[in-house]
């Protein structure tokens, strides 16, 4: 294998999670609060009613804490491709920086513009101009998602390109093909979805809170109200664009898909497991061994649930390394030997250009194009480099699920209660509401951590591997500026949940508004 | 229409499209320039609220203005990006840092328990102002005087030399640091006159804008020695050009050949310099009569300005981005660009930007009808 500086492409993976998670604890909360607010701030214009408008400002002032310090973290992020993955910026920028250069120009515009109307606009632009803004903040934050969420969906299933060897370089050929790949759309509407549901939780624990502490009682449950049927809807689609993705992966990564289901054999009629503790296995690639120190699991529900079919077989890790002839199943051994056929020819192919060799260059192009797909196999040696952490993709996975399981149940239960007029009296539902918050937090983390561990040792599936994507930089700059933007972020982090903290207290003790 | 125009073409359309949006945002740096007279226009706290809520209201555009320019320079030039940005680490991550600790500022800076405390954000304030506007400033003087990078024959680029960018700034050893540093200079001062003229244009305070009209000249002329400075030198030294083959060489009077052999572009850059300089003068000598207005003087003139310098540094066989280290691996926009394909679907999507101007012109219209005033900021809710 070529050497590589796995000290640096550890340090540098850490600065991208760092950044990465720190934005996603910010961004899933405006993608839905807009909304929420928007929707609030319609009632309010519609009815006139000034509890609403005090309601409208309630959740906008929070809105505007949480978002400053998105767009903090969200700048980094865009710059670390450059800075920290330079390698992997010339070889997907054709495709990669199409999505991020629309974003800016249909999305990020109108995100800020409107924002500012948002928050300053009462009093200078008519009512009918700032619910315009409130709506077009909402959709502006949701159009950012959408293009950065394309282009990650590309890297789990690279579409609409071809490999150009005179510049070495992706190059896209179908931008429709791209947007609309389905891995894209699942990735997409999954995502939001999520982020609907956090803000959902963000409002309902709250106003539970305030119900708790008998404090703005109509103005929290005119909130619950709202965040709980926006709630329950998006887990709906949540649930939905899960399924829906869950196929996905089975068809593009299904390394991926076999390690969030702890599968190490395939099966025919494969059983779903529900709920799992794994244990330490020494080698787990060995037949017939069990990593699981406890399971409940429902018979053949997995293979009906990748194909709708319970006959299906299902691939599991060890189909996926050495191979399964009988399903169709090449092995990993295999792609090794063809990506390395790929490098080598790929390097020939220059060196004839450079010796003006065409008959050379021509035979390599062939033998290149032939094994392109299997171009990022060719760094590895050992198959077992290909499996990711199967313990943490399986956990996230299955802790993402139970929560979301969880969230709708506790919707359901709020919006019956609120029917009933029941909510005051049943605490503990209160109780549970308030702290499902950091619960929603965990199950919005591990989403992302499945995401992008799962899919490891890839930064574009089969193609390029995270070691070969970084910058040509020493590690200690990677370590300095880890921890720089580690404590930057940790102390923003602080401020802003002790301003939220402050506004929610201040607001409570302020009929709602500020 | 796109798919009928040259790749060259096609590649030049996008250079103008990044050199619009680099001249915006430097016209926008006068966020960042306001930023850094936060203390020295404000005596009370009162009238620091009024200059933080006026430029409160317009962080937002800055900072998307540099994501964008940032995202389209990825997009169209994507060896640029992993070259610069890759390469010279330490100075884009001084640029990035000083931009997070902005965009928290504004809005955490008068909340209760911000843990930080006000002056902590107001620090965080001068800090963006002033190494935002020195370091960009003195990273696009890099586009005329070289860096040292190679670039391999799979487009993986290697830096040269072990500070990362930051020799581009403190090796003083090189005359080359000087203009580059005096391109940096020149933009925070410029930041700071555009910062002066925009209050100017959105507070109604006498007190503050007394004290205002007195930095004007204070920060215009050492603008204009440092602007000077770089431009005289830049039109006298040797330049990186290229020939028909890709070849790359050294050429001498090259960027004042480019201002010769491109007329248009040289009336649009002595406009812009004379539309700054028109507006600073209206603005320090006749403000009673259209002291509000030289913002959209000096304002527009900048954005030409610098739109002519980077056409300067990026037509006419000219490498945008050059290598002292190997001639062969400087960047032009024909060897650094995306595929014909990425720049037609691209193109499409710009048809976007007059419509964003347009929207964002309405709506800075509709909230800039009232001047700020030291009344609002007392019944403002929101305010910073």
């Amino acid at each position: 294998m070529e050497h590589f500086d796995m000290a640096l492409v550890d340090w540098s993976r850490a600065q991208f999670a760092l950044t990465a998670m720190y934005h996603w604890i910010f961004v899933p909360l405006t993608l839905g609060l807009s909304f929420i607010v928007a929707i609030m701030m319609t009632i309010y214009v519609r009815t006139g009613n000034e509890l609403w408008k005090k309601i409208t400002k309630f959740w906008m002032t929070l809105f505007g804490v949480n978002f400053a310090i998105g767009v903090a973290t969200g700048i980094i992020l865009e710059f670390e491709f450059g800075t920290n993955w330079s390698n992997y910026s010339w070889f997907v920028g054709d495709i990669f920086g199409a999505p991020l250069a629309i974003e800016g120009i249909m999305a990020f515009f109108l995100e800020s513009t409107f924002i500012a109307i948002l928050f300053f606009g009462w009093g200078r632009v008519s009512k009918k101009f700032h619910l315009i803004s409130a709506w077009l903040v909402a959709i502006g934050s949701n159009l950012s998602a959408l293009w950065i969420l394309v282009a990650n969906a590309w890297m789990q299933n690279p579409v609409g390109m071809r490999f150009n060897p005179d510049t070495a370089r992706n190059e896209m050929v179908n931008f429709w093909e791209v947007l609309f790949s389905p891995t894209a759309i699942n990735k997409f509407l999954h995502t939001i979805s999520s982020g609907y549901v956090l803000s959902a939780i963000f409002v309902v624990g709250v106003s539970a809170w305030f119900l708790l502490k008998h404090r703005n009682v109509d103005f929290a449950k005119k909130s619950m109200i709202v965040a709980a049927v926006f709630g329950l809807l998006s887990s709906f689609y949540l649930v939905l664009t899960g399924d829906e993705s869950a196929r996905d992966i089975y068809h593009t990564q299904p390394m991926k898909f076999a390690a969030f289901e702890g599968l190490d054999d395939g099966n025919v009629s494969a059983p779903l497991v529900v709920i799992g503790f794994l244990k330490e296995v020494p080698d787990p690639r060995q037949p017939d061994v069990d990593r699981f120190a406890f399971k409940i699991e429902i018979p053949n529900l997995l293979s009906y649930m990748v194909a709708l079919n319970s006959n299906v077989f299902v691939p599991g890790i060890n189909d996926l390394i050495n191979g399964n002839e009988k399903h169709g199943i090449m092995s990993y051994y295999e792609k090794i030997d063809k990506g390395k056929l790929a490098i080598k020819a790929l390097g020939d192919y220059k060196d004839a250009l450079e010796r003006k060799d065409q008959v050379a260059a021509a035979e390599n192009l062939k033998v290149f194009e032939a094994n392109y797909a299997y171009f990022g196999y060719g760094y590895y040696d050992d198959p077992n480099d290909l499996v990711p952490s199967v313990p943490m993709a399986f956990y996230s996975f299955h802790i993402m699920v139970i929560l979301g399981v969880h969230f709708m149940i506790l919707f359901i239960v709020l919006l019956v209660l609120l029917y009933k007029k029941k909510i005051e009296e049943i605490r503990w539902v209160l109780y549970i509401a308030l702290w499902t918050i950091p619960l929603a937090y965990i199950a919005s983390q591990a989403g992302w951590v499945l995401a992008e561990m799962g899919r490891q040792p890839w930064v574009v599936q089969d193609l390029m591997p995270t070691l070969s994507a970084v910058s040509n930089i020493d590690k200690s700059s990677v370590v300095v500026t880890f921890w720089i933007f580690a404590v930057t972020f940790t102390v923003l982090l602080i401020a802003e949940i002790k301003i939220m903290v402050s506004q929610i207290v201040s607001g409570s003790k302020n009929e709602g508004g500020h | 229409m796109f798919e009928n125009l040259s790749y060259l073409a096609l590649q030049q359309y996008w250079w103008m499209i990044v050199s619009l949006l680099g001249a915006i945002l430097v016209f926008m740096f006068f966020v960042q320039g306001g930023q850094t007279m936060i203390k020295s226009l404000g005596k009370t706290d009162n009238e620091i609220k009024m200059l933080v809520n006026s430029l409160g209201r317009k962080w937002d555009l800055t900072f998307t203005t540099l994501v964008t320019f940032g995202g389209a320079a990825f997009a169209s030039f994507p060896l640029f990006y992993s070259t610069s940005f890759g390469g010279a680490y330490w100075v884009w991550m001084l640029i990035l840092f000083a931009f997070i600790i902005q965009a928290v500022s504004y809005e955490y800076r008068t909340k209760a328990d911000n843990f930080l405390g006000a002056k902590t954000y107001e620090t965080f304030l001068f800090i963006n102002g002033l190494l935002g506007t020195i370091l960009v400033g003195t990273a696009v003087a890099t586009f005329f005087t070289g860096s040292d990078f190679l670039v391999t024959n799979m487009n993986h680029s290697i830096w040269q030399n072990p500070y990362r960018g930051l020799e581009l700034a403190f090796n003083f050893t090189r005359y080359e640091t000087f203009i580059n540093l005096s391109l940096g200079l020149a933009v925070f001062f410029l930041a700071r006159v555009l910062g002066i003229l925009y209050f100017f244009n959105n507070i109604e305070d006498e007190t503050i804008l007394a004290r205002a009209r007195k930095q004007l000249l204070f920060n215009a002329l050492p603008f204009l020695v440092f602007f000077l400075f770089f431009l005289i030198n830049v039109l006298l030294m040797d330049g990186f050009g290229y020939d028909a083959d890709g070849v790359v060489s050294m050429v001498p009077y090259k960027y004042f050949n480019n201002l010769i052999e491109m007329p248009l572009n040289t009336v649009i850059l002595l406009l812009g310099v004379m539309a700054v300089l028109w507006g600073i003068y209206r603005g320090a000598f006749h403000y009673e009569k259209c002291g509000t207005k030289a913002i959209w003087f000096t304002g527009g003139g900048t954005i030409l300005t610098v739109f002519a310098l980077l056409i300067l540094v990026g037509f006419n066989n000219t490498c945008f981005y050059p290598s002292t280290s190997d001639l062969q691996s400087s960047l032009t926009i024909q060897n650094a660009s995306s595929s014909k394909y990425t720049l037609v679907a691209m193109s499409y999507v710009s048809l976007l930007v007059p419509f964003v101007i347009a929207y964002i012109w309405y709506a800075w219209s509709s909230l800039n009808k009232k001047p700020i005033t030291s009344q609002e900021m007392e019944d403002d809710h929101h305010a910073y």
